[in-house]
């Protein structure tokens, strides 16, 4: 098994681009064992783990300055509104936004069901088109169906060619036909696939169409800059990018913020409030109802500071390394179908496959009695499933902690899982 | 749960399922789903005369677990009385599977057939079902 294969690659067995040894020593979860073997974890794509940073931070904040932001006038509330802000400004540097730009919400989907509210439900009319693409995530297609059900708008997917990729003249003539809004993910969740955002939203700008990116697989893996990319909002979470669950980022541009709706009434989110009506608060406070997740903020603070120290060009080039590795070491496994575009470049933290005849739910059972964590299953992207013709996927998906050990792990697995269904 | 669970019969039933395919004159029908899996089944039966479980065809796709668990539920059922359905248990299945250790996120993909079997006969009988995976 580790022959030709290995050897070809063994000038390359420790990243070239990260110093492995010590980030993974940073990571306390992957020191335990998943049925007395080794944690090789892969499901990076569903969650990540936490570095011991974050933890830190969150245990720091209820230990020295738990308090509510934005309200108490002591000593304790004026730590935690400081430390909560600098939350804000820290994401908005992180995508190059400006923190007035920066809502906090619950992740991915609640951002993009603000936008479905906070905007839709004044700005979506009877007849418009909505704008999507075949490889959305349920949370960029559930909310525009609801949105469209409510106001007689229609939706359009735009196709994928045969390697997973937007077909982007179909989404280019799509858009000179006036869609009201432009959804689309900017790395699938699914196929890997990278797609050319920057591009599409100039060209929904130019028609006039709103554009709304899901950034949930993009932002913990690449530098995303939101002038380069030049969307109307864009939209992940912190627990994708090595931070807490329960924060997630809603990126407006500042006029839009300004004109649209509130989302959810009640505290924070108003100036002035009288029995016959209420004033709003400034944005992004507009849109923040409630006491937020000032854990989850402090918590994704120190995840961005820690992807920044490490350098997000250098946490891109060490994905890379380990998708060209992975789709090297996949195609040599008899029976295995890769999903998504053939060339690394193109993709990002994913790989996506089936083997033979056997399920992914049997095959993630397998492999996570050898300790690898993969997901197994439809990915919350139905449609997608649907286009390539299966009920499911087995998906391993890598952060920067993952070693070309852990490929090997998983391919060591594979040959496993064929042995058990007699293949 | 890992790979023990997989005996030579499981995947005897995945590949080569019994009573497999789709009834056109049936009495009972019923189908389900996992939500969390996406493991679908589907069966029909045909009452005999005597209140018995005729002809019984079940369709589905899946994990190896669902798709064989369906398949020696159909087998076991045929004949029976429908009453006797409403005493089918889960460790009934369990064994019948060769009572693997499947762990809290495999055994509903197991109880997924039983589910389909117990809510399409309780409807014929006008009876009322409890989840038989509740609680796990």
């Amino acid at each position: 098994m580790e022959t030709a294969f290995s050897s070809r690659f063994s000038v390359l067995l420790k990243s070239q681009v990260l110093e492995l040894e010590r980030i993974r020593e940073d990571f306390p979860i992957l020191k335990r064992k998943v049925k007395g073997k080794r944690l090789v974890y892969l499901d990076n794509a569903a969650t990540t783990q936490k570095p011991r940073r974050v933890i830190d931070a969150l245990v720091d904040y209820y230990e020295r300055y738990n308090a509510n932001a934005h309200r108490s006038l002591h000593t304790l509330g004026i730590e935690a509104t400081e430390e909560f802000e600098k939350s804000r400004r820290g994401a908005a540097e992180f995508i190059h936004a400006s923190p007035r730009e920066i809502v906090f919400t619950r992740g991915t989907t609640e951002s993009i069901n603000l936008v479905r509210f906070a905007w839709g439900e004044d700005q979506i009319k009877k007849g418009d088109t909505i704008l999507l693409t075949l490889m959305e995530h349920h949370s960029n297609i559930v909310p525009w169906q609801l949105a469209a059900k409510r106001s007689g708008a229609v939706l359009k997917f735009v196709e994928l060619d045969s390697q997973g990729r937007l077909k982007m003249d179909e989404m280019e003539e799509a858009i000179e036909r006036s869609p009201r809004l432009v959804g689309v993910t900017q790395c699938s969740n699914v196929l890997g696939t990278i797609n050319d955002v920057a591009r599409i939203c100039r060209r929904a700008k130019k028609a006039g169409a709103l554009s709304v990116v899901d950034a949930a697989q993009s932002v913990p893996h690449m530098p995303v800059s939101v002038g380069e990319v030049g969307c109307d909002f864009l939209a992940f979470s912190g627990h994708k990018m090595l931070g807490p669950t329960g924060i997630g980022v809603l990126y407006g541009r500042r006029e839009l913020l300004e004109e649209m709706a509130p989302f959810q009434g009640g505290g924070e989110m108003i100036r002035e409030v009288h029995l016959d009506g209420a004033k709003w608060n400034d944005v992004p406070y507009k849109f923040e109802a409630g006491t937020a997740d000032i854990a989850g903020a402090i918590g994704l603070l120190a995840a961005i500071e820690y992807l920044s120290e490490i350098g997000m060009e250098k946490v891109r080039r060490h994905d890379l390394e380990l998708q060209r590795y992975a789709i090297e070491a996949l195609k040599g496994v008899r029976g295995l179908q890769l999903y998504g575009p053939e060339r690394a470049e193109e993709r990002s933290g994913v790989v996506s496959f089936n083997l033979a005849d056997v399920h992914p739910h049997d095959l993630a059972t397998i492999l996570d009695g050898e300790g690898i964590e993969i997901r197994s299953g439809h990915h919350c992207a139905q449609p997608l499933m649907e286009w390539l013709g299966v009920s499911a996927t087995s998906r391993a998906s890598f952060h920067v902690y993952n070693s070309y050990d852990d490929i090997d792990a998983l391919k060591a697995g594979l040959e496993k899982a064929k042995e058990v269904f007699g293949l | 749960m890992s790979a023990e669970i997989y005996k030579e019969i499981i995947l005897d039933y995945y590949r080569h399922p019994r009573n497999y395919g789709k009834l056109e004159n049936y009495d009972i029908s019923a189908r389900d789903s996992n939500p969390l899996c996406g493991d679908e089944i589907e069966m029909r039966i045909k009452v005999s005369d005597g209140g018995k479980i005729g002809e019984i065809k079940f369709q589905g796709k899946g994990c190896a677990i669902s798709q064989a668990s369906a398949s020696m539920l159909t087998e076991f059922a045929k004949e029976k009385p429908l009453d006797w359905v409403k005493d089918l248990s889960k460790e009934d299945v369990l064994k019948l599977l060769g009572n693997p250790d499947l762990g809290p996120a495999r055994i509903k993909c197991a109880l997924l057939g039983l589910k389909v079997i117990k809510t399409g006969v309780y409807q014929y009988l006008g009876a009322k079902l409890e989840d038989p995976s509740a609680g796990e």
